[in-house]
């Protein structure tokens, strides 16, 4: 039998529909941690973040949303995921408890540096873990990112079927 | 090795007959260096001379018989001492005795079974050998000729093709498929990945050739994986609709064909693993067993020489005559 050369050819494809080749993809997400506002005064003062969501991924509710957490909320969201999930879950950034001893001097964790720092940890974080297939299901990650507050209280549950 | 520089002693070598004419393939050693050795196949004869030199001529050398072995065997490495022969032939070339010159022997093992392929891997080495011995009271003299052997398969007469959807519910679905479930070692990888849903944002996509060793059996099972070749396939974030072709040239890698079981001791399998990574460096995998087998090598008829015969059918003239005689001066140029 001669040798024959091996067929390389491509094996037959679909033609791709143009809507799905030129429209919107179906994976888009975009979470923005911004605007920082400091409230409260003495042993009560805090500061909290605006943590906007676009999407068009069909498990969230809501295609755009604002809320505003604070740093503890954040800190909630990571410890549920660890326990209620099989998430890798990202480390938050710093807790930052040197800041806050008493006899610094300087702002401490309301300088403005540090608080800009933190956002920019705190919007990495949950980029990494929202778009993350297996938090996605978590019922947490929903009420943390698109209900007006947080109930620690909540039963945990799983979003979408396994 | 004598420690005593009275007595005598000789040199032991063994040569093959077909040494200039047998062809020489490439195998790599235990600590991974390349070495070329003559190939041999199942049912081929092993023949050769075996040539005891003594080294002090003029004194004799008394021996306990001399032998000649044929050995395939199975070593284990984390059980160095038991070697498990598989194949055991032994020719006695001289009886207990004395030699008092230089003599050479002629051996042959007749047709010999190689069942299996030689192999040295990172836990188990498989190898063929002759060993020619003379047999001394207080220590031998020994001389060992490695050899390959390969072994040969044809066209597999089922070769059906691997086609299979997968993914994560409403976050990604794809169908992949490639064209044969059984490569020979020079072949080519045609496939393709058709993406049905993506929903997360996928960053490159590559294709993995995976090695497998297995050795041990029962509760002590040892799996050494080994990553042979990694293959870009896309690069880019791919929507729904989109298939990405695959064209993967086995013939250059390292590999071995598919061993199964060898003998209830090792096995050695390969997989193709699919790899998407996502922006947040997530991997996402499937892998997929494939069967690897070894051609043999065709004796090529070359191109002018097949339009050669082609013209004779319809000319059947001088011209398609020295056609085919300019063709055959090509092949043996």
């Amino acid at each position: 039998m001669a040798d024959t050369i091996a067929d390389t050819r491509r094996l037959y494809t679909k033609p791709q529909n143009l809507n799905d080749a030129y429209g919107p993809p179906s994976n888009f997400l975009e979470i923005d941690v911004s605007n920082p506002q400091t409230i409260g005064v003495g042993r009560g003062k805090y500061t909290t973040y605006e943590v906007r969501l676009k999407t068009n991924l069909p498990i969230f509710k809501l295609k755009e949303s604002s809320v505003r957490r604070r740093y503890s909320d954040f800190e909630w969201l990571r410890a549920e995921l660890e326990r209620e999930s099989k998430v890798v879950v990202p480390p938050l950034p710093g807790k930052a408890l040197i800041r806050q001893l008493p006899f610094r001097g300087g702002d401490g964790i309301f300088e403005d540096s540090f608080i800009e720092e933190r956002r920019q940890g705190l919007e990495q974080f949950l980029n990494k873990v929202a778009g993350h297939p297996l938090a996605q299901n978590e019922r947490c990650l929903h009420m943390f990112l698109q209900d007006e507050s947080v109930d620690k209280n909540y039963t945990p549950s799983k979003v979408r079927q396994a | 090795m004598s420690f005593f520089s009275f007595g005598q002693s000789a040199e032991i070598d063994v040569v093959l007959n077909d040494a200039e004419t047998r062809k020489k393939a490439e195998h790599k050693t235990e600590d991974g260096k390349k070495d070329k050795y003559f190939l041999f196949y199942d049912g081929e004869t092993v023949s050769g001379k075996v040539n005891v030199t003594l080294k002090n001529p003029g004194k004799r050398l008394e021996h306990q018989g001399i032998k000649i072995e044929f050995v395939g065997q199975i070593e284990l490495y984390y059980d160095k001492g038991n070697h498990h022969e598989f194949v055991s032939l032994v020719k006695d070339l001289a009886r207990p005795g004395e030699m008092t010159q230089s003599q050479t022997f002629d051996f042959e093992f007749t047709h010999v079974e190689k069942p299996y392929e030689s192999y040295t891997g990172q836990n188990v080495k498989l190898r063929y050998f002759l060993r020619a011995t003379v047999i001394r009271r207080l220590n031998d003299i020994t001389k060992e000729l490695d050899i390959v052997v390969h072994t040969l398969s044809t066209y597999p007469e089922l070769n059906s093709s691997i086609k299979m959807e997968v993914g994560i519910e409403d976050c990604l679905h794809i169908e992949f498929e490639y064209n044969k479930s059984k490569y020979h070692l020079k072949d080519v990888i045609v496939g393709k990945i058709y993406f049905l849903l993506v929903r997360i944002k996928i960053k490159h996509m590559e294709i993995d050739i995976i090695k497998r060793e297995t050795t041990g059996t029962g509760p002590s099972v040892y799996h050494e994986n080994d990553t042979i070749a990694k293959y870009e396939i896309m690069d880019g974030a791919p929507v729904r609709g989109e298939s990405i072709p695959i064209r993967l040239f086995l013939a250059g890698y390292d590999l071995t064909p598919t061993m199964r079981d060898i003998n209830k001791k090792f096995s050695v399998r390969y997989y193709l693993n699919l790899v998407l990574i996502d922006e947040e460096e997530r991997r996402y995998f499937k892998q997929q067993e494939i069967t690897l087998w070894r051609k043999g090598d065709v004796v090529r008829k070359s191109m002018s020489h097949q339009a050669a015969i082609a013209s004779q059918r319809f000319e059947g003239s001088a011209a398609s005559e020295s056609a085919l005689e300019k063709a055959a001066k090509e092949e043996s140029g």
